[in-house]
């Protein structure tokens, strides 16, 4: 099995590998549009500010790729906003692979959420095996309302997506890379689809 | 709910942890990565390196000790001690470290701060306060505390947040090392004054001490030498807190 991390030079990619590592899987970090094409797993991590992000993966022509891509796809923290439609977070028109948008948490809430919170209603092979209301690490100052396509909740102190699925495409909020054992289950699962 | 963190800290020194540690199921104590190791397990939400190491060689120890933490401990941690650049940052977050905590640098060039956060976001940037109690209120301090800078924490604490932190990591100078408690007044007053959250350091001897500051309002809580001689085992700490209705992960 192939597995690729985009590296558009705006994610944080080490921790993500050696999480992989950890599962015994070597994946290949790339930017190359015929590497991502071929992979069986694809992993979308992000760190910083979205509409810098956006620039990056234009840069890298990967807003064109990234919503062809059929092979199960997985987006972590700002590489799930990306999908998303559009952010308040510069005003940033994301890649729109997944139609909800993001949003700042309201004004009189400590930002960024940060910590570990639970995880609620849970749906799907992503989340097989892992309990409700189960912890992961969480560092973010935008979010993804609840839609039909939330695959998994978590609250601050109202209720958002912790996971989205739309079709192969994938992702979650938290840091499943630094979510201790239960992150490592959730990344083995993505690596099952 | 969004709980409320227990943060080891260690002290580095050219890639060893130094301050005493009491461990007995560790084969060497001054393996970073193994300590780190164990507090993970043992259900430490973060953990933060201070390193103190003064060499030329620090750039590189201390990259190489960032990746082995990554490569072994599966939870966020914080990297802080001498970071005063751009470029400081870039290599530690590089090799996945999740935070990096500037102090002395921001004081001296508050631009920094907005420099990080509009590079990494301000999910990155943790500003420690070093702050100490004086007839005057509690005032800033620099150079390991024998610095009046002048600056009243609180207005430091608003000003770092203006400015693009991410995070306060306040430690009460006066306290530390007493095993007396928290400063709670400062600890509280600022947590509710900034809207980022604020790790209360400095002081803690027990686990009522831990209930109190997070009454007090702090979001999270940190701690060296109690943890490192298990007068407080963090299992323990964890069940306690609970018991006492404070959200915790456990």
């Amino acid at each position: 099995m192939k597995t690729v991390i985009v590296d558009y030079k705006a994610g944080n990619v080490q921790s993500v590998l050696f999480a992989l590592e950890r599962l015994g899987v070597n994946a290949t970090v790339t930017c190359d549009a015929e590497e991502i094409k071929s992979a069986d797993k694809v992993i979308f991590p992000g760190v910083g500010e979205a509409s810098s992000a956006m620039r990056a993966l234009k840069a890298h022509n990967l807003d064109k790729l990234l919503p062809t891509l059929t092979q199960p796809f997985l987006g972590v923290c700002l590489g799930m906003q990306l999908l998303c439609q559009h952010s308040e977070e510069g005003d940033t028109e994301m890649l729109g692979i997944i139609p909800v948008p993001v949003k700042r948490f309201k004004i009189d809430l400590k930002v960024p959420h940060m910590g570990w919170n639970n995880l609620h209603h849970l749906k799907g092979d992503l989340f097989a095996g892992i309990q409700e209301d189960e912890y992961a690490y969480f560092v973010h100052s935008f979010y993804a309302p609840v839609t039909e396509f939330t695959i998994a909740q978590s609250s601050y102190p109202e209720p958002f997506s912790a996971a989205l699925q739309y079709k192969n495409f994938y992702a979650v909020q938290f840091h499943t890379e630094k979510s201790g054992a239960p992150g490592a289950h959730i990344l083995q699962n993505f690596l099952n689809l | 709910m969004l709980t409320k963190r227990i943060i080891p800290c260690l002290d580095i020194k050219n890639g060893r942890t130094v301050k005493g540690v009491r461990f007995e199921d560790i084969r060497d104590a001054g393996d970073p990565v193994e300590l780190a190791a164990l507090y993970a397990k043992q259900g430490a939400d973060e953990l933060v390196f201070l390193d103190i190491t003064a060499t030329n060689e620090k750039r590189k120890t201390l990259r190489e000790l960032v990746r082995e933490v990554a490569r072994h401990i599966d939870i966020p941690f914080t990297v802080g001690g001498g970071i005063s650049a751009i470029e400081d940052v870039e290599v530690l977050l590089q090799n996945g470290a999740d935070k990096v905590s500037v102090n002395s640098s921001a004081l001296q060039r508050p631009e920094l701060i907005t420099e990080l956060a509009n590079r990494f976001g301000s999910q990155c940037v943790t500003v420690a306060v070093d702050t100490k109690h004086t007839p005057e209120g509690w005032k800033v301090f620099s150079k390991a505390g024998t610095v009046d800078t002048g600056l009243y924490a609180l207005d430091w604490a608003k000003e770092v947040v203006e400015r693009g932190a991410g995070e306060i990591l306040l430690t009460s100078m006066s306290n530390d090392g007493t095993k007396g408690g928290f400063a709670l007044d400062i600890t509280g007053e600022i947590s509710k004054t900034v809207a980022v959250p604020v790790i209360a350091s400095g002081g803690a001897g027990t686990m009522q001490h831990f209930l109190d500051v997070f009454e007090a309002g702090a979001d999270a809580a940190l701690a060296a030498s109690i943890f490192h001689f298990q007068e407080v085992p963090l299992p323990e700490l964890k069940q306690f807190l609970k018991q006492n209705h404070i959200d915790v992960r456990c």
